[in-house]
């Protein structure tokens, strides 16, 4: 979750969608469906990284009052606050087709908390049969057992913070795990009957060309089926930040950042991981985070907790919130029976038209030329002279990134929304 | 005695009733920061004309930027009564203090502003002696005959010198270093002195009390409620309110709404007589129609002769400027009329740039004149600009001998041509003399042609040289101050033109001409700018989805190139639930950033490139740094 929330307009103190989203839903045109998606963050970790500017906190920075302890419960008690809404709003009833428990650090919290949390959206809304049921962890935070209890619990899925194999690069992240744990949590997940994910983090100061491949190599020697490779990113506030500031650190330049992109797909394309979106590689469709596209397609989801965002569309608008950030705040909202969240944005239908080709141009599916407005599409040509828009695709009506085009996916998304 | 005069002997120097021979007429010439306008707030006071209590800094100074950057645009003239003893009996006289401009730009005024005195005094800073542009305009007053009081000011300093300074002093001016006078302007120490030795050494103006009226217009300032406020020195004759004036230049006629003595509000009176100074107002709106320099005469009664030949001033230095945000375009039309009015000598015409957009070709008398306009404009009129490269105007002969002048270095003709001639100027350069050779060097790479040189002590060298204006519009001023440790000064007049081997150097991106980059320099010239142009604008211009060739051509000579490699990463990696909004706010940002970029060709070219392309400053950091490679 971004470090400093958006500005919105307020939320009612229950919760409530806007009415037009029960009007647009429920319109005799007919019912609209939309896949539904939970997102539980668990805003926890044992220290934080230099770089992370996620809502987490250690022990130490929470100081009490809102207890790791007590978190699963508060976040149940969303949970039923969000049927509520969804119910009233004319939309709930929808069995869960994906969950993602994301961090902070989720496995910092008992299996039993992860298990209780995931047990009140089950008994809730239900999971869709085949759901895919992810949780983010740390390589130092599990255990073969853990993983297997995970998977008891109904958990198929599991993503490892690996982020580099090269000690000096982990150091450097202030990561804590010793790489050479990576190859045996993936072994203990997959023994537990899991899927697993790795992500890797490029573009770190000081990594070498030579690092980088050598970390993208001991990921895919794991044999996992999922990466995700993003770009170090320095946001403004964190620790990496000030020493960026002060010299002590230098940041690659967006050439040795191309490089290491494009090493990596290489890498990863010919063990059989192929881009779906621009930082996710997977070995087959069966095998890409069914949750992330339900992001870049714009699907409904629900976020859980502190600083998460949820979404919900209808018809040609959409509205999206998020909640408080500090998880004592949150746990005070829910103790006196109010939705946590602190504000909204309403999409109007420009704004859903532009969030659809700023998301769906990343997709290796790539977009219907026909959602483009009509100015936009004349800028096709031309970002397919400049090797950006793949040229078939174009022509059998789809607008599609080129290698290059990934690259400047930003620069391409200002063409296609001028 | 106070020196102040009593009510009885003030009867003597009223207004258009004052003998000539009780009236002393002098101004101040001094170097910019070397105290002018503190010693005269200081005469204001001792004189009585502005109570302590009254008292404001740098008093005649009336607009903002001249009391900010410490230097007067406009002059003024200040009506002072002073008493002195002698043989005892006590006379009173009215000195009347002519405010000069003392910078090179306005050389035309400042002769304007000495014309109407007897006497000058010559204001140095005993810490730093004597500076080019005051040694121009001592020449200047000493052709005009002035009395010349030497004084040193600034004597409360530690670091003051006064006894070398005195020397160097005495020895220009042709005194005794003892009759040289100190004085602190900050303190007040030596100022009643020197009032006293104005009254003892200005002559008494002459002048013929009976003949047609003659006053010369020595400044002219527009004010918004009484329209076009006009200083004169009247010569001969007497001019009274209501009757009908007569512009000599422009036989234009006014009738005389008002005319008075400034000391230091202005004062309506029955009339000005002969050597007397003060104002006159006529109800014209624009300067242009009481120009500096121009003689007034009376309708009824016209003087066959003007007082001096009158002369247009000249733009020398050209400059195109550009509102930042378009739609502002008729704000800065409106901008330029309105200082127009104020300013005889700005002259402007509507031009268009491809890279820029709209904008005007603005005429200035030099460098300052420029920046001060422009900071005028940014600061009145609430406008961001961008102002090009100044240049100077070229007299292009083409192979058919017709003539093309260019004020535009876009302008300047592609086809055979026969001569270029362009504007030169006398320099006169003073520094220390262990700067010589700096100062040499600095001169020959500028095309300078040596006239003579000469020691003004031991210590310090005046050094004369012809050379090109171009040169010096192009920030020969900071190179020279950075070469000498900011010890040397500078002054300039104009000296005609001369013919030179001029090349007009393009800058392209992606092959399209960008109109606002192209110069005109010398042959031996054109590569250096167009490697230092295309460098900087490598520097400048954000990496695109394409390669950017930028090239510098003379004609089709293509004699610099540099390339901004095509953008290879421009994507968020991440972007997740909670980074839709803050990716979709980001677009929107980039967006509205997009409108501030101007387009040449498909290369989109930020505004603060432009204006750090074009800005002089950064110009003369380059140079630097390229001296140092």
């Amino acid at each position: 979750m971004t470090p400093a929330l958006p500005d919105g307009e307020p939320v009612p103190d229950d919760g409530a969608l806007p009415a037009w989203v029960r009007q647009a839903r429920t319109a005799p045109a007919g019912v609209e469906e939309r896949a539904f998606g939970v997102y539980l963050h668990v805003p926890f970790c044992t220290v934080r990284c230099g770089y992370c500017d996620f809502n987490t906190y250690t022990a130490s920075e929470l100081g009490g009052g809102a207890s790791q302890a007590s978190y699963a419960q508060t976040a149940v008690q969303e949970i039923a606050l969000a049927a509520r809404v969804l119910d009233d709003a004319g939309v709930g009833g929808r069995a869960v087709s994906t969950v993602f428990v994301g961090g902070g650090t989720p496995t910092v919290l008992p299996v039993a908390d992860l298990s209780l949390m995931l047990a009140a959206v089950r008994r809730t809304w239900g999971l869709a049969p085949g759901a895919e049921v992810t949780t983010e962890a740390n390589p130092d935070s599990v255990t073969p057992e853990s993983l297997e209890r995970l998977a008891a619990a109904g958990f198929t899925r599991v993503s490892f913070g690996m982020q580099s194999a090269v000690t000096r690069v982990l150091a450097t992240l202030e990561r804590t795990h010793d790489p050479a744990r990576v190859p045996q949590v993936v072994a203990w997940a997959r023994a537990a009957g899991l899927d697993v994910s790795l992500d890797l983090i490029y573009g770190t100061p000081g990594e070498t060309l030579a690092d980088w491949r050598e970390s993208v190599e001991a990921a895919l020697a794991c044999g996992v089926d999922h990466v995700s490779a993003y770009a170090l990113v320095v946001e403004q506030g964190t620790r990496m930040a000030a020493q960026v500031r002060r010299g002590l650190l230098t940041l690659p330049d967006e050439d040795d950042q191309a490089a290491k992109y494009e090493l990596a797909d290489d890498l990863l394309a010919s063990a059989g991981l192929h881009w779906y979106e621009v930082s996710n590689w997977s070995r087959g469709p069966e095998h890409a985070s069914r949750h992330n596209l339900a992001y870049w397609r714009g699907d409904d989801w629900w976020g859980v907790g502190p600083g998460a965002h949820s979404h919900v569309g209808a018809g040609d608008r959409a509205v999206r919130w998020w909640n408080v950030k500090h998880p004592r705040a949150y746990a005070d909202r829910l103790a006196g029976a109010r939705s946590p969240a602190a504000g909204r944005e309403l999409l109007e239908p420009e704004d859903v038209a532009l969030e659809r080709v700023l998301l769906g141009v990343r997709l290796a599916e790539g977009m219907d030329l026909g959602l483009l407005a009509p100015g936009a599409r004349t800028a096709v040509a031309g970002l397919v002279a400049d090797g950006l828009l793949d040229g078939v695709a174009a022509v059998r009506g789809r607008v599609l990134l080129t290698r290059r085009g990934r690259l400047l996916a930003d620069a391409v998304v200002r063409a296609l929304t001028d | 005695m106070s020196p102040i005069p009593s009510a009885a002997l003030s009867e003597h120097i009223q207004p258009a009733a004052t003998a000539p021979e009780l009236l002393r007429n002098f101004c101040i010439i001094a170097h910019i920061d070397h105290g002018k306008s503190t010693l005269a707030d200081r005469m204001l006071q001792q004189t009585g004309v502005v109570s302590d209590r009254a008292m404001r800094a740098q008093y005649l100074d009336r607009m903002d930027i001249e009391r900010e950057r410490g230097i007067t645009i406009k002059s003024q003239a200040v009506r002072m009564p002073w008493a002195v003893e002698a043989g005892g009996t006590t006379t009173a006289y009215a000195l009347n203090m002519i405010d000069t401009p003392g910078h090179v730009d306005f050389t035309y005024e400042v002769s304007r502003s000495l014309a109407a005195c007897e006497g000058a005094v010559l204001l140095v800073d005993a810490a730093q002696g004597i500076e080019a542009q005051t040694l121009a305009n001592l020449y200047l007053a000493m052709e005009n005959d002035l009395a010349i009081i030497p004084v040193l000011n600034k004597i409360d300093l530690p670091a003051a010198q006064p006894e070398k300074y005195a020397e160097e002093l005495a020895g220009l001016v042709g005194v005794d270093p003892a009759d040289v006078l100190k004085v602190s302007g900050k303190t007040g120490v030596g100022v009643t002195e020197l009032l006293d030795r104005i009254v003892e050494r200005v002559p008494a103006p002459q002048g013929s009390a009976d003949a047609p009226a003659r006053a010369m217009i020595f400044d002219s300032v527009y004010d918004t409620y009484r329209g076009v406020v006009t200083y004169v020195r009247v010569v001969d004759g007497h001019l009274s309110p209501r009757e009908k004036i007569v512009m000599m230049s422009t036989r234009a006629h006014h009738e005389l709404l008002e005319i008075g003595v400034i000391s230091p509000e202005p004062i309506p009176t029955k009339g000005l007589g002969v050597g007397e100074v003060g104002y006159l107002i006529t109800g014209v709106k624009d300067v242009r129609q009481s120009k500096v320099g121009d003689t007034v005469t009376n309708q009824s009664k016209p003087a066959s002769e003007a007082l001096a030949e009158y002369h247009d001033p000249r733009p020398m230095v050209f400059s195109g400027l550009y509102p930042i945000d378009g739609s502002d375009y008729p704000v800065l039309r409106d901008a330029l009329d309105r200082l127009k009015l104020n300013d005889a000598a700005l002259v402007y015409e509507p031009e268009t740039s491809v890279a820029l957009g709209f904008g005007f070709r603005v005429g200035f008398l030099g460098l300052l004149h420029l920046e001060i306009v422009r900071e005028r404009l940014e600061r009145e009129f609430d406008l961001d600009l961008i102002s090009t490269a100044p240049n100077v105007v070229y007299e292009v002969t083409l192979e058919d001998r017709s003539v093309v002048t260019v004020t535009n270095p876009s302008e300047f003709p592609g086809g055979k041509i026969g001569e270029v001639r362009e504007p030169v100027v006398k320099a006169t350069i003073l520094a220390p003399s262990e700067f010589i050779g700096a100062v040499m060097e600095l001169c020959q790479s500028r095309r300078g042609d040596l006239l003579g040189m000469d020691y003004l002590s031991a210590e310090r060298v005046e050094m004369r040289y012809t050379l090109p204006l171009a040169e010096i519009v192009f920030d020969f001023f900071d190179q020279l101050k950075s070469k000498t440790r900011g010890y040397a000064s500078l002054d300039y007049e104009p000296a005609g033109e001369a013919a030179a081997d001029l090349v007009k150097v393009d800058i392209l991106l992606q092959g399209e001409q960008v109109d606002a980059f192209s110069a005109i320099v010398h042959k031996d010239k054109a590569y250096a700018y167009g490697v230092m142009m295309a460098g900087k604008l490598k520097e400048l211009i954000p990496r695109q989805q394409f390669e950017v060739p930028i090239q510098a051509a003379v004609g089709a000579r293509v004699i610099a190139r540099e390339t901004v490699r095509a953008m290879r990463k421009d994507v968020l990696a991440k972007c997740y639930g909670g980074d839709i909004t803050r990716k979709r706010k980001l677009l929107e940002k980039q967006k509205e950033g997009k409108k501030r970029m101007k387009t040449i060709g498909r290369v989109d070219v930020p505004q603060e490139a432009f204006i750090a392309a074009l800005s002089t400053e950064s110009g003369g950091k380059d140079a630097k740094d390229k001296s140092k490679k």
